[in-house]
């Protein structure tokens, strides 16, 4: 308190400061406001919500204390929308990031044509979710799908793909799947440019085969937009709704809630049976389950690579 | 030919000497195939939707007598074309929201010395893992509590409210104004120039190109929009294009030329719109990579 206001006031750098706090302030406060309103504060509405018996249409709101939480343990529609949800992060990420790393190598291989492959696959991207849904239970339907029309024509045994308890799943992550492969094709050959040349060159040299070339070299350089890749995957595989809605919409999640993911069950119990409170202590589990998976894979996925 | 790292549309991995001409023919040929396989959807979608009632389950590939019936009456049944705008406004405001807020907060981040800059920006990409699903409860009892959706504006507003700004743009704009010098800043500064005219004269021209890949980005992802839309929308003449064409669809059944059709007037614009600027679109969405 004693030295550095003399020296401050020499350099005058407190005035310059508090302008730029002012202005950074004022520039800011908007933004502040709606993200303090839009985001944090339904966030502590929604831990509040859990800890009630909310219902909409009902006058009374009791506090039910850690009641909803504790229904949840012992709910077997939730413990399957938890499982399905993992199966399709665990199917859909890596799925998505081997053939869209495969498809952005093959594109690297050739000279003529990339733009118009990389358009092509590119197009489920920008394709309306809703529509791109009703097409796919259209093109597996178990009677009139061109699919199964192939399978019988390859004379394999027709297939029963979303109307089956045990085939819907993997029929949505292929749909999910398709829809992304083209950001993963884009991301990756993006990822692949940015590797200088004379590491390859090197390893050539070197005697190095293609497949050591892939591990030692590209595999690792990669690795920020893999990360990149795994984290945002994750994040929406988890929330995974539209696809799941609009591939059986009369029995929404079915059959026999095979494909219900933890975000559509939410959406039913909040707006269909308006358990508001106990959709609110789930939503609570599907944050922190988001928060500690996206925190672990930072951790632990993050590699430094230095070659220089 | 060069070694520099490029965000360019042809991309060469390859070094010439280790291309091998067969390898090159099977590449070729699996690209083929995966490009079919991507493509097959939309072709069956648009051909089904030519096919009259008769003849849709008959399995031919190609429609006998292709018929315009089923758009017809998708375009007189529905409110199709009001959808459509309905689309066109929530996903415009929302992007021209996001694309002057995200870059007036992503400026101040990168150019500004102030207390709490940190923790600001810590707590604007923490909500990146909010999930949707965790937002719409208390938003809804939100704007029933305002009685917002018994007015048109106030339903609009509704509708869209929850995209006026993301944190993943705040995050992508505060990266490319950190590459920016500071001298500019300081020129401008000197040369009296007010704080928002330096943000808005020389600072956002120069980032022109992470202005058009986050619009892209926004632009879908409000265009896409279902969970709240499907919550909040209670009125038919609201509906955006991915609630319309879902319970539509929901209604017509096995009627699939009519599902098709409604699907095709969905997608074939998106395509259209794709096919004319896929290349800014892509290197967009690659310069979003490359930041994120």
């Amino acid at each position: 308190m004693t030295t550095i206001p003399s020296i401050a006031r020499l350099r005058r750098p407190g005035s310059l400061r508090r302008r730029q706090t002012i202005t950074a302030y004022t520039f800011l406060a908007v933004p502040l406001v709606f993200f303090l309103i839009v985001r944090f504060l339904p966030t502590f509405t929604a831990l509040r919500l859990s800890l009630f018996d909310w219902n909409i249409l009902k006058e009374v709101q009791p506090y039910v204390g850690f009641a909803n939480y504790d229904k949840l343990l012992h709910d077997g529609v939730f413990g399957r929308a938890l499982v399905n949800t993992a199966l399709y992060t665990i199917i859909g990420v890596p799925a998505q990031i081997v053939l869209g790393l495969a498809t952005a190598l093959l594109l690297g291989k050739i000279r003529k044509l990339q733009g118009l492959f990389r358009a092509l696959y590119f197009a489920p991207y920008v394709t309306p979710i809703v529509a791109s849904a009703w097409v796919w239970q259209w093109l597996f339907s178990p009677q009139f799908g061109p699919v199964n029309t192939l399978l019988v024509w390859l004379h394999l045994p027709p297939q029963p793909f979303l109307t089956s308890p045990s085939q819907a799943l993997a029929t949505t992550a292929a749909l999910v799947v398709w829809q992304n492969l083209g950001f993963q094709v884009v991301l990756f050959l993006a990822g692949l440019a940015a590797i200088p040349r004379t590491y390859y060159e090197a390893a050539e040299i070197d005697g190095a085969s293609g497949s050591q070339a892939f591990w030692k070299i590209t595999l690792p350089l990669l690795n920020p937009t893999i990360v990149f890749s795994v984290v945002t995957g994750t994040i929406s595989y988890l929330q995974l709704f539209t696809q799941v809605v609009n591939l059986n919409f009369t029995d929404q999640g079915g059959p026999l809630s095979s494909t219900m993911t933890v975000a559509l069950y939410i959406y039913q119990l909040a707006f269909g049976r308006f358990q508001t409170g106990y959709a609110s202590a789930i939503t609570v589990v599907l944050f922190v389950i988001i928060l500690a998976i996206t925190l672990l894979q930072l951790r632990f996925l993050t590699r430094r690579v230095d070659y220089g | 030919m060069t070694t520099q790292p490029r965000l360019t549309t042809e991309t060469q991995l390859v070094p010439p000497a280790r291309q091998r001409g067969s390898l090159t023919v099977l590449a070729y040929v699996v690209l083929a195939v995966g490009a079919l396989v991507t493509l097959f959807p939309f072709a069956w979608m648009v051909l089904t939707s030519l096919k009259s009632f008769q003849e849709l389950f008959s399995l031919g590939f190609w429609p006998q007598e292709p018929t315009i019936a089923n758009y017809s009456q998708v375009l007189t049944q529905t409110k199709f074309l009001t959808w459509f705008g309905n689309s066109l406004l929530v996903a415009g405001v929302s992007t021209l929201s996001v694309l002057f807020f995200d870059s007036l907060v992503g400026y101040t981040l990168a150019k500004f010395e102030f207390p709490g800059k940190n923790i600001i920006f810590v707590l604007m990409l923490s909500t990146l893992m909010i999930p949707t699903e965790m937002l719409v409860i208390p938003w809804f009892v939100g704007v029933s509590d305002l009685k917002l959706l018994n007015t048109t504006p106030g339903a609009y507003f509704s509708i869209l409210f929850p995209g006026l700004m993301s944190a993943f743009g705040v995050f992508l704009m505060r990266q490319f104004f950190e590459s920016l010098p500071t001298d500019l800043i300081e020129a401008a500064r000197i040369d009296g120039m007010s704080e928002f005219g330096i943000f808005w004269k020389v600072a956002l021209p120069l980032v022109r190109p992470a202005l058009s890949s986050l619009a892209i980005f926004s632009f879908l992802g409000n265009w896409n929009a279902f969970l709240w839309p499907l919550i909040v929308i209670q009125k038919p003449e609201l509906r955006t294009l991915p609630v319309g064409t879902a319970l539509f669809n929901g209604e017509a059944g096995t009627q699939w030329g009519l599902i098709m059709a409604a699907s095709s007037l969905a997608v074939i614009p998106v395509l259209v719109v794709f096919a004319f600027f896929q290349k800014q679109i892509i290197e967009g969405v690659v310069l979003t990579g490359m930041k994120g």
